[in-house]
This record gives structure tokens, sequence and C-alpha cells, in this order.
């Protein structure tokens, strides 16, 4: 069913990769069992910034796995044939973000063992109780898709029947995964940053925008590196997605803006004043101003006729760096700072949990290589 | 039968590896067939349950008293012979048992690698000794 | 799969239905058994803490001590990981709406005792994945540090920053270990917890008992005689962040 005899064959250049990744993810893994040892303490979290990188990352993450419904969508739904090459790697993609994000949960964990307490004692009432489920179920579904229509491709024969109706309710429950990860923080009363119903909206805007920069990035880079082209109209179309959500996206922070400045409630203001106003010790301000240029950026060169084609990988990835900052940040320290009490703590990871995130990147890294390398075997062997 | 020389080897590296932590113990001297020397309490005779039962089953039962204290606010114990106990792992069955003498020198013979309640509940006895790092 | 329009609609109708049932079913059975636990006499614990009397700003810290004594609370150097059940705070930092400027000399110099609220409707027990976080009948808010996975999801949803988590093993930290109450292990949260052993004991809790001012009044806010209600009805107090509607249990005297 997994095809697995499909990644076991590689030039030397995947090999080394693979190997290059592997080496990635135990040096991480090895920081992890130190703290597992010594406690989260090893981390740059403390008191009052109670969440950090960890659970940025995650929520970056789970928005480039809703994103697959991007590519699903025209597919499945509208029968937009340009989508054909390009669908199953959607579905990859998302696999392995959803693996990602798990894999940060877990490791953010103060008592990872006792992780199966969630689903032994169910709290309906907790956000979280329903993102594991939305997570989980999102996970089960994509890989089901996905492998079961990459094996009737091999067999040449049609996928069964019942993959178009699951494929359909993938759509919703994309949605459904980054909504879901957004209430959990728009639904908390003490922590005036997120709590905003545009929140969910935002998320899913840069969800939508961020993903696609990296599925663009990665088709491109496929093309490059093993010849397999998921055709240009495709990559155009994706392209006018991101660069549309993006500008949603940057409009939904500017109204954000406006309401907290216009209404000028201190306890509302005072979480962008830390996050944007240079000097005073705001160590986090510059990278936000990264992040707010690049986009604006990536705007200019997605928006230009002339510049969208010849500078697309630099708007993709300008875009991708502009809400990992944003999103994978400063989302989350800015909801942390200033404290209840209104006191400032700055947060800086620290190296061990940098490594710990790498270490998850280069897992999430080596899924796509593996299942990308089956899912173009399959079709070189198919279209041969 | 060309293969017969590496099936075998392969049989017997199985074999081995299945059964090293037998050679291990064999190897450092753990490995007893004497029973653990259990010192008893000298100033309780019965139990909060009949021994065999404890022997059995004393960690459903204070995993029991745990769910009762910390949840339901129960604490009151009546034990089979009608004494009233409170549920309580550091007063009541380390108020008798020496827990270096008696609960570590079963759990050492049985191969029990240290339940972690003791990361957070006291021995009595140990206090003394409190700024020692406990186990992970 | 072709389906009529009215099969359609009967079969919505019917599942709407059956979902309905469910959402009224639970909320029957629950009150049945709310029913049954308030038929012994409610109790609510909570507490008044009189600021006038407090002297903390004359060095005095005995709930403080009182507290870490009897529940093994770390003292842990690395300012960024401490862990504190109750501590105390400048008057502006805890009651943002008075105005420094404007407000008594006297503001401006108290420190106020800060611990957990042990709200009426806390955010903390709602968000609690596997509901190690919960809230007892008698109103205490309660951690059972067992089932406790160390998300901090309470530490984000508590409006108070009354919770710590421990980074950190805790027992290198304390100076002399109480045998009386376990310590916590690193990865999980805890908080002030209403001293619930004192309380089964019979006994009031430690930073009340503690105090040489009597700055805290403790007792049983759904008794309307108890000395908390008294003093309520007595003098002026209030609440940490009301507005929130969390439904704090202690109260603060002017």
């Amino acid at each position: 069913m997994l095809m697995l005899d499909k990644a076991l064959k590689g030039s030397r250049r995947y090999w080394s990769w693979l190997l290059c990744l592997f080496c990635a993810i135990a040096v991480g893994f090895c920081f992890y069992l130190r703290q597992l040892d010594q406690g989260l303490g090893i981390t740059g979290l403390s008191r009052d910034v109670s969440w950090g990188l960890y659970i940025a990352q995650f929520t970056f993450f789970v928005g480039v796995a809703a994103s697959a419904v991007m590519v699903v969508l025209p597919y499945y739904l509208h029968r937009e044939k340009q989508f054909a090459r390009i669908t199953i790697l959607g579905e990859f993609l998302a696999i392995a973000a959803v693996v990602m994000c798990i894999l940060f949960i877990f490791v953010d964990l103060g008592q990872p063992a006792r992780v199966l307490n969630i689903v032994l004692y169910p709290s309906p009432r907790s956000l979280m109780f329903w993102d594991m489920i939305s997570l989980s179920g999102y996970l089960l579904l994509n890989a089901v898709l996905a492998f079961v229509t990459l094996r009737a491709e091999r067999e040449e024969t049609p996928a069964p029947g019942w993959v178009k109706p699951l494929a359909v309710v993938s759509i919703p429950w994309a949605i459904s995964i980054h909504t879901v990860t957004a209430f959990l923080y728009s639904g908390l009363a003490g922590r005036s940053f997120w709590l905003t119903a545009i929140l969910a909206p935002r998320f899913l805007a840069s969800a939508f925008s961020s993903g696609p920069a990296l599925l663009i990035l990665l088709c491109l880079s496929l093309r490059k590196l093993a010849g397999y082209d998921v055709g240009q109209e495709a990559i155009r179309k994706l392209a006018m997605i991101m660069t549309y959500a993006m500008a949603i996206n940057v409009f939904l922070v500017l109204v954000e803006v406006f309401t907290v400045f216009y209404a000028a409630i201190p306890e509302h203001t005072v979480h962008f004043e830390y996050l944007y106003l240079l000097g005073d010790g705001h160590t986090l301000a510059p990278w936000m101003w990264v992040s707010a240029l690049s986009a604006i950026a990536a705007l200019v060169i997605l928006l230009t006729t002339s510049w969208r084609e010849r500078f697309l990988p630099l708007g993709c990835a300008l875009v991708f760096v502009s809400l990992w900052l944003e999103k994978g940040l400063g989302l989350i320290v800015g909801g942390f700072v200033p404290s209840p009490l209104g006191s400032v703590t700055h947060y800086a990871p620290t190296l061990p949990e940098w490594s710990i995130v790498a270490g998850v990147w280069a897992a999430g890294a080596f899924l796509i290589t593996v299942f990308y390398k089956i899912a173009l075997s399959v079709r070189e062997k198919v279209n041969r | 039968m060309r293969d017969r020389l590496w099936i075998f080897a392969g049989l017997t590296v199985f074999v081995a590896a299945l059964t090293c932590p037998a050679w291990y113990a064999l190897a450092n001297g753990k490995a007893t067939s004497n029973p653990p020397n259990l010192e008893l309490p000298a100033n309780q005779k019965e139990c909060v349950a009949p021994a065999g039962i404890m022997r059995a089953t004393h960690m459903q039962l204070l995993i029991g008293w745990r769910e009762d204290v910390v949840r339901r606010a129960d604490r009151r114990f009546v034990a089979f012979n009608g004494k009233v106990y409170e549920k309580s792992l550091t007063h009541t069955c380390l108020g008798c048992h020496n827990k270096e003498r008696f609960c570590d020198r079963c759990h050492a013979y049985s191969g029990v690698s240290g339940p972690y309640c003791w990361n957070c509940h006291n021995d009595p006895q140990a206090v003394a000794l409190s700024t020692t790092r406990s186990a992970p | 799969m072709k389906i009529t329009r009215k099969d359609f609609l009967r079969l919505s109708g019917l599942s709407l239905l059956a979902a309905g049932c469910k959402q009224t079913v639970r909320p029957v059975t629950q009150s049945a058994s709310a029913a049954r636990a308030a038929s012994s006499e409610p109790v609510r614990w909570g507490m008044v803490i009189d600021l006038g009397k407090c002297r903390e700003k004359d060095g005095c810290n005995a709930c403080i001590h009182a507290c870490n004594a009897a529940h093994n609370i770390p003292q842990i150097a690395n300012r960024a990981h401490e862990v504190k059940w109750i501590w105390t705070e400048p008057y502006a930092a805890v009651f943002p709406s008075v105005q420094p400027g404007f407000a008594p000399q006297r503001y401006a110099e108290t420190l106020v005792p800060l611990l957990c609220n042990h709200c009426a409707d806390p955010p903390c027990t709602r968000v609690c994945p596997t509901q190690a976080a919960w809230k007892r009948d008698d109103g205490i808010v309660m951690m059972d540090w067992h089932r406790c996975i160390g998300c901090r999801y309470c530490i984000a949803a508590c409006p108070y920053g009354s919770r710590s988590f421990n980074w950190e093993d805790p027992r290198p930290s304390i100076a002399t270990i109480n045998s009386d109450f376990p310590t916590r292990t690193k990865g999980v949260v805890e908080k002030c917890n209403f001293c619930e052993e004192r309380l089964a004991r019979g006994l009031k809790p430690a930073c009340v008992d503690a105090c040489p001012q009597r700055v805290f009044t403790f007792g049983n806010l759904a008794d309307l005689n108890s000395a908390p209600r008294q003093l309520l009805r007595e003098r002026f107090a209030v609440q940490r962040k009301p507005e929130l509607g969390t439904g704090p249990s202690v109260f603060y005297l002017v």
C-alpha cells in the first residue's frame, strides 16, 4: 500500500540529502533527550512567556497543512484538469505538515508520556481536544486519499468511487483544522492580543498564502532536480491564489491595526507596541518589520505583471518568510508580552530549542522527500 | 543447503540477543534465586489489606487512593479489619514501612525500575536528603 | 446516488431531531446530578484581603513564607523559571483602572498579595484537555499533578497570571522539604490550592493563619453569615478584572 520500495532506489544526491536530514533529526533528538531529562527550562521559555517557538511552529504548519485544500478544491470539486499533476504533491505536503505539527506539540509537552490522557479523559469544552480530533482526522484523510489515488495510478486503474466524496470532505475539514487552531487562541478572555474574531480569518488567509508559497517552491525544485513538471498553468493558478490570499492577509492585519489604535484601549495597544515599536528593548520588533517589509515586497512583485513570472521564486520565498516571522514567532510571543500584570519578559529561543525545531523541520523534509520520491517514481513508470 | 552455516549462525546470534538480559544479570551478580530480604515494620503486624492481596495489588490500591484523595477529596479508608486509615502513601504506608529496606528491595528484585511516585511523594525518613536530584 | 427532495428533507429533519435530542438529554441528566449535590449545604470557599492592614511594604512576607514552607515551593534562582503560589505586586499593576497620579499616595505604595482567584467560571478548567484542572463542588479550582501533561494551555488561559510551570526539577531548589505535602515534578503546572489538604483537616489556609495583621478573612461565601460575607456587606471590595466574567472568589478591601 505504501509503495516504500519506490523510495529505496535513488541517486547519490537523493541519499546524501536524506543523510543530511537524518543527521539534523539525530541532533534534534539528542537535544530532546536532554530536554526530557532536565525539563523545558533548557528553552528560552519563562513563567510569563510559556509558549514559544514550538507552539508557534505548530500554528504555522497547521496553516501549511490546511493549504492542501487549495489544490484539492479546484481539482476534485471544480474539475480543473491543470491541477492533475500537483494535487498529489499538495496532499503529501499536508501529511508531512500535520506530522510536523504533532511532533511540535509533543516536544512542547512537559509530561509527554501522559499525552494519551487527552484521549482517556475527553474534555469537549477544551479546544485542544477538538484540535487533536481534527488534526488526526485530517492526517488519516489525506494519507488514505494520497496513497489510494497513487496506488490506483500505479496499477493504471481508476481510483475507487469513494475517493471523490472523501476528497470533498477534506475540503471543509482543512478549513476546520485551522479554524480550531485559531479558536485555541481567540477564545481566551485573558489574552487581549488574541481575543479578536478576525484571528480565524487571518489564520486562513495566511495559511492559503504560506502553503501555496511552499508548494510552488517545492514544485519548482522538483522541475529542476527531478525533471517533474506540474505544468505552468497549475503553478500560475496557484501563484494567483497565493497572491490574493496574501493581499487579504495584509488587509486583515491593517484592519486589526486600525481597530486597536483608533479605539486606543491600552490593554490592546500594548501588545502591538511591544511587537512593532523599535528600540526600548523590544527585541522582536526588527523581525516584525522584516516581516512587514517582506510582505509588501512580495505583493509588489506578485502583483506586477512583468515581474510575477520572472521573480516567482523570490516572491514565494518572501511570502513564506514574512508569514513565518509573523505567525511562527510574533503571534505567540505578542500574546504573552506584556503579561497580565504588565511585565515585559523577553523571549529568545535557546540553542537546544532551535536544534529541536530544526530536527522536526528535518523530519518533515524527510517525509516530503520520501513521499515525493514515491509519487514521482510511480508517475515515471506509468508514463514510460 | 549452502546457507546452513549462515542460518545457524544467525539463529545463535538471535537467541543470544533474546536472552541477553539473563546473561547481563548473571555477569554483574544481580541474578539470584534468593528472595529479597524485606524488613517488616517493627510496630505493626497488619497492613491495610492482607499481605497476599497487597503483594499482588498494592499498585491498584495506591492508584485508587490517588484518584479518591485528589479528585474526590475522599481521604478515609476503612480496612478489611475495620480499622480506619488515611489514604496517604507518605503518612500511612511509609508511616510503617521503610522505603529503602522494604519497598526498594522488592522493586529491585522484581526488576520494577523505580515507580516514579518518588519524584513527588516524600519518604519521611529520607527528607534530610531532599537536595538529591530525583530520577527523571 | 439519486435522492428525491422529499427523502432528503425527511433525512435531514430526522438527523436534526436526533442531534437535538442528544443536546437536551445531557443537560437534563447533568442537572439531575447537580441537584443531588446541591441538596447538602452548598460551600463556596472564598477570601477577603484587607489591603489597608497588609504590611508587605514594611518587609512582612509571612503569608508567602508560610505557603512556601507548607507546600514545598521551590525557590528558583532564575526568575524566568520561578514558581509562586502567593506573591505581591504593586497596586497599579493589579488594578490598572486606578490612575496613580490621581489616587491617594498610599495606593502607590501598596503591595497587593496575589494568588489564584478560584474563579466561579474558571477559564483554566475550561481549556484543560485532560481535566487535570477542574473546579470542585466547594469552589476550589484543583490541580491533579498525576494527570497534567504540561501543555500549559491553562497558563495561557488564566487572565491573572496565577499559574506557574515547573521548568526544571523543583527538588534541588527546596531548602527543607515538608514531608506532609508532596513536592511536584518537572513538567507540570501548579498554583494555589486554597490549602485543600488543611481544609480537609478543619484548618484554615496557611497564609490566613500566618498573617500577623489578620489581613486574610477566609470562609464560605455561600453562607450569608460567614466572616467574609459580613465583611463584604460592611466594606466596599473590588475583584481583579471582574469584567471578564470569571467570578473570582478573592475580594480586596481597598
